[in-house]
């Protein structure tokens, strides 16, 4: 019956990507549907009346929106594979984290790659104080849901895919392995889990993208 | 269980503060209440919450849980035999965290400048949060379904989500003279508004409003120093 849960996401969206693992993780049959964010269908409107964005999860014709609340959902509605752990105590730890990953550190990490200068050195030096939160959270562990990938995993696993794009287009290392020893193992093997590995967007076709965005962008 | 193994650091004037005090009192559950001293930090807070340095930050058995309503949620887990918090269905729990996280942080940023904006873009922060009201008047009616609170008969996550915000809308309501909740647009939430603010759960968490007021026209009168004043 896969008929009965449709994605709307893009090619390239992180955040529809973690939904798309998830699906993945659990083996859950889905229809993809990859909006064109220029031009977008009416569903997205008539799902998402507030924010009109993908990702949107549909099961039994009702829209789920909000990429960390579809992971949830997925989460409590098959139980297969569960990606939040047990304890009340680590799944509030896992729920702030990926929080942080939103709210702070794709953003600063955002800024390194769109200021120039001494705001460009500012914003590494933010975005590196947020990613030793992480690598203190990884320590001893080889993902961040212990031996298998987790919900945080999930919602952390943007930088597996953009990290790489980041610092290809910057001409140099943010994530390197002298400074973030466990992140830098993280993301390559999170990125070798086969419902992982198989679901990334092309590192070229990101790097061309991004380098579009910005040759595009106004001057400051 | 001891009342030293459950610790609250919090404000009576935070929003965010609120919640886990709610939740709380839903679940009967006794804890010891440290207030911060406005304008500093405690060793205690720091070293509890040391990425954002803020409350409300929950200690159970010496570890801590941040960030309001991911503690809300962690309350509802622990003490999984009192009145639940979150709805069971997974669908309605999407519902009930989209809208948490809507007022959060589409709806509550613009209240927060309401009373230190000026002219038209007063009028525009205006028409945006009574925008955002009908927009959540409409979510009552229908997560509701005729009940006195978004959770049914009893207040759940979203009625602790949004009503925390109560106490600083009715303040800027007298702080800057105008009606944000009224019976012509959102009559759903103007009674739901009082049924809450009444919850035996609620009434005694919720800060008074004269003393907002006076705390948001200090806090009006600060920014606007530091506006003329810098160069």
């Amino acid at each position: 019956m896969g008929e009965q849960v449709k994605l709307f996401k893009t090619w390239s969206s992180a955040f529809g990507l973690r939904i798309v693992w998830a699906l993945k993780l659990k083996g859950i049959q889905y229809e993809s549907i990859d909006e064109d964010l220029t031009n977008k269908s009416p569903l997205i409107l008539q799902y998402n009346p507030v924010y009109k964005k993908i990702p949107v999860l549909v099961y039994n014709g009702r829209p789920i929106v909000e990429s960390l609340i579809i992971l949830e959902y997925i989460d409590e509605t098959w139980k297969q594979n569960p990606l939040l752990p047990e304890d009340p105590h680590k799944r509030a730890t896992a729920r702030f984290w990926a929080k942080f990953g939103d709210d702070k550190v794709m953003s600063s990490l955002w800024q390194i790659l769109t200021e120039q200068g001494k705001e460009r050195e500012e914003a590494l030096v933010q975005a590196t104080e947020n990613l030793k939160f992480l690598e203190e959270e990884l320590k001893g562990k080889r993902f961040f849901g212990g031996e298998k990938i987790g919900f945080l995993d999930i919602a952390l696993g943007w930088l597996a895919n953009l990290v790489p794009v980041l610092e290809e287009i910057l001409g140099f290392e943010v994530i390197d392995k002298a400074g973030f020893p466990f992140l830098s193992e993280w993301m390559l093997e999170f990125s070798s889990v086969p419902a992982i590995k198989e679901n990334l967007p092309l590192h070229d076709k990101m790097v061309a993208k991004f380098r579009a965005y910005l040759a595009a962008a106004p001057d400051k | 269980m001891a009342k030293t193994e459950l610790k609250l650091l919090g404000a009576r004037a935070s929003p965010y503060v609120m919640r886990p005090r709610i939740a709380l009192n839903i679940k009967s559950a006794d804890y010891e209440f440290l207030q911060e001293t406005p304008g500093s930090k405690s060793q205690l807070l720091l070293e509890s919450n040391p990425v954002h340095k803020k409350i409300p930050v929950l200690i159970h058995n010496g570890k801590p849980i941040c960030e309001s309503l991911i503690i809300v949620e962690y309350i509802d887990e622990v003490w999984s035999s009192g009145p639940s918090i979150l709805p069971s269905d997974p669908y309605d729990r999407a519902i009930a965290r989209f809208w948490g996280a809507y007022v959060d942080e589409k709806w509550f940023p613009n209240l927060r400048i309401l009373s230190t904006a000026e002219g038209e873009a007063r009028d525009q922060v205006m028409g945006t949060l009574v925008e955002g009201l009908v927009l959540l008047e409409d979510a009552f009616v229908k997560i509701s379904k005729g009940k006195a609170f978004f959770g049914g008969d009893q207040i759940g996550y979203l009625d602790i989500a949004f009503g925390c915000y109560l106490g600083w809308l009715r303040a800027s309501e007298k702080m800057n003279v105008v009606k944000l909740l009224d019976e012509a647009n959102t009559p759903g939430l103007v009674k739901w508004a009082d049924t809450f603010s009444a919850h035996p759960a609620v009434k005694d968490v919720m800060p008074e409003i004269d003393k907002l007021v006076e705390f948001g026209k200090s806090l009006a009168a600060k920014f606007r120093a530091a506006k003329t004043g810098s160069s």
